[in-house]
């Protein structure tokens, strides 16, 4: 640090020194640093166990310098589980998309809630699934166009897109339940709040969390990343409301 | 000098020998005819430590073992034949990933849900590789009480050694069976678990559990690393039986509960003054060529005798090359053969 300067922000140093392979305006890369900070202020890099999805996060563990186990399509709590329950004095995340989480994973996710699995649950979702090009996801919205809805989501006929947060706040053993976004700096600011209540209620052993992020995919939405997160916040935010879905009894 | 010799059930003896071994956890999935070793194992792990999670499903229960097993701990979990189809998907992933664990398929008839009677109809499924992508199992076969509970300790040391998934590949039969058992009085060595994700905890580099190598050259060196193991494995696991073979003019091949029965039907084939002899692969993968190969250039005939239409004996063709005549007699759907019905079958298509 040269003399007279002070320090206000520096790259976490969990986060990898390396390119991402994010698209232009993705939020992926964003959410990565704020669980980087999140992990550096709480000094646990060496006591955390990272979950990767199959999806746009699959290759997460290139970029948060912790241990990672890489999972099947909708399988990460499972593993979580299995990792958790050998070393339950570690924190244990898991990083899921929609798809992943809120479609093929559905049963690992409800059983993994239901047991009150003492983990983390980040869970990103952009009404699409994005690796595989823009195909319609359970979280994709009434009348949403995607490459296998071209005319629109239909909802008689695909089902209404998934409130899978509200549904798990159900759980009796569930204990935080947030639907956060980081389409703004106040958005952000609140995420990471949340993502770091619920490594320490981890910590206190307090039981399942999951911190949902109502995000943007400019790629597949074919738009610029400022009318993605526009758009968010016209269509998204009115479906899947910001705020906690469920908050401990203290 | 004799351990304890108790009387219990194939599948209770697994549940006592994984407690024995040193097992960590195990995740499971209630499933006819193999639910007594989750029900054992209700019973014993909460007082004897450790531990076990019944999952919501099979799927389940072997992702918890990828996780568990990825993060270092010895783990276990057992099914039966439609249940052990739905971990195909995840023992992609674990043979990938190089994670060391121990499963048993307690076989019954299929296909489809079939019936909850003993079968032997999952053989190509075991060893041929069963999920996607070219991977196999270390797959032991046994043929009584006593190594459904020897082979607890003989598969996590193998799976450990390699860092393979291993499974026992038993039937109904032998899970459901009672007989006496000499029980071990020993816990397996921890294994090294350096290349676990554990939390890095002292480590200067990180561990990353993946089967995932975008980059085709990165993805055929993994392949070609995990081909290498496998021919080791070849060379060092082959492992096998030979009853009555030195004298042998005819020879049957036989695994697990069809050796039993087939054993007997020899005994009387013998009685009457024929010199059959019995070939019993233990290791059905890696199958025992190096056992077979040289019979197959003493007998006039094998006859391959197995609980499906057919399976084993491809790999008894491979080794013999049309050496001898090679002829099937098996039983489908949780039908068993009588020792009798083998031995007729002997007189009329063989001798």
């Amino acid at each position: 640090m040269k003399e007279g300067y002070e320090l206000i922000y520096e790259r976490p140093k969990s986060l990898i020194k390396v390119h991402n392979h994010y698209c232009p305006g993705c939020t992926h890369g964003v959410v990565h640093k704020l669980l980087a900070e999140v992990i550096d202020e709480l000094g646990i890099e060496n006591e955390t166990i990272g979950v990767a999805p199959v999806g746009c996060a699959v290759l997460a563990y290139d970029y948060i310098d912790v241990d990672w186990q890489e999972a099947a399509h909708g399988r990460a709590q499972a593993l979580a589980t299995g990792i958790k329950r050998m070393h339950p004095d570690k924190y244990v995340f898991t990083y899921q998309g929609d798809g992943d989480l809120a479609a093929i994973g559905t049963a690992e996710t409800v059983h993994a809630a239901n047991r009150g699995e003492n983990i983390l649950v980040v869970f990103i979702n952009n009404a699409i699934y994005g690796m595989t090009g823009g195909q319609m996801a359970p979280t994709t919205l009434e009348g949403q166009k995607t490459s296998t809805s071209p005319y629109g989501r239909v909802i008689d006929d695909m089902g209404a897109p998934v409130k899978i947060a509200d549904m798990l706040a159900l759980l009796p053993k569930t204990y935080y339940i947030t639907r956060q976004t980081v389409a703004d700096v106040k958005g952000v600011r609140a995420a990471k709040k949340a993502l770091k209540k619920a490594f320490e209620y981890q910590k206190a052993g307090k039981g399942y969390c999951l911190v949902e992020f109502v995000a943007n995919c400019p790629s597949n939405w074919k738009m610029t990343p400022i009318q993605s997160f526009e758009w968010t916040k016209e269509n998204m935010f009115p479906y899947y409301p910001l705020g906690d879905v469920k908050t401990p009894e203290e | 000098m004799l351990g304890e010799v108790v009387i219990m059930k194939g599948n209770e003896a697994m549940a006592e020998a994984a407690i024995r071994a040193g097992m960590d956890g195990y995740f499971g999935y209630p499933i006819t005819p193999q639910s007594e070793v989750i029900e054992y194992l209700a019973r014993e792990v909460p007082k004897r430590g450790g531990v076990l999670l019944q999952a919501e499903s099979e799927v389940a229960a072997i992702n918890m073992i990828y996780g568990a097993g990825g993060a270092g701990a010895r783990v276990m979990t057992t099914s039966s034949s439609p249940g052990i189809s739905l971990m195909q998907e995840g023992l992609s992933y674990i043979a990938g990933a190089e994670i060391p664990c121990l499963l048993a398929n307690v076989n019954r008839a299929g296909p489809g849900l079939g019936t909850i009677q003993p079968g032997q109809c999952d053989y190509l499924q075991t060893v041929k590789g069963g999920g996607h992508g070219d991977y196999h199992l270390i797959a032991l076969a046994p043929a009584s009480v006593q190594e459904m509970f020897d082979f607890v300790y003989l598969g996590f040391e193998l799976a450990e050694k390699y860092r393979n998934p291993a499974i026992i590949l038993t039937d109904g039969a032998l899970g459901q069976m009672m007989e006496k058992v000499e029980l071990k009085d020993e816990k397996l060595p921890k294994p090294d678990i350096s290349w676990a994700s554990t939390g890095k905890g002292k480590r200067k580099e990180r561990n990353v559990i993946t089967s995932l190598y975008l980059q085709p050259e990165k993805m055929e060196v993994i392949n070609h690393n995990l081909q290498k193991k496998y021919k080791e494995i070849e060379e060092n696991e082959q492992r096998w039986e030979t009853i009555n073979t030195d004298d042998a003019e005819y020879l049957i091949t036989a695994f697990g509960l069809s050796a039993r029965i087939a054993q007997k039907a020899m005994d009387i084939l013998r009685e009457e003054g024929h010199k059959v002899g019995l070939f019993r692969p233990i290791s059905v993968w890696p199958f025992p060529k190096k056992g077979l190969s040289p019979l197959l250039d003493k007998v006039k005939a094998v006859v391959d005798i197995e609980l499906n239409a057919g399976q084993m004996i491809e790999d008894v063709e491979l080794v013999n090359r049309g050496r001898v005549p090679v002829k099937f007699y098996g039983r489908m759907g949780g039908m068993i053969f009588s020792p009798d019905e083998l031995v007729d079958f002997f007189k009329k298509e063989v001798l």
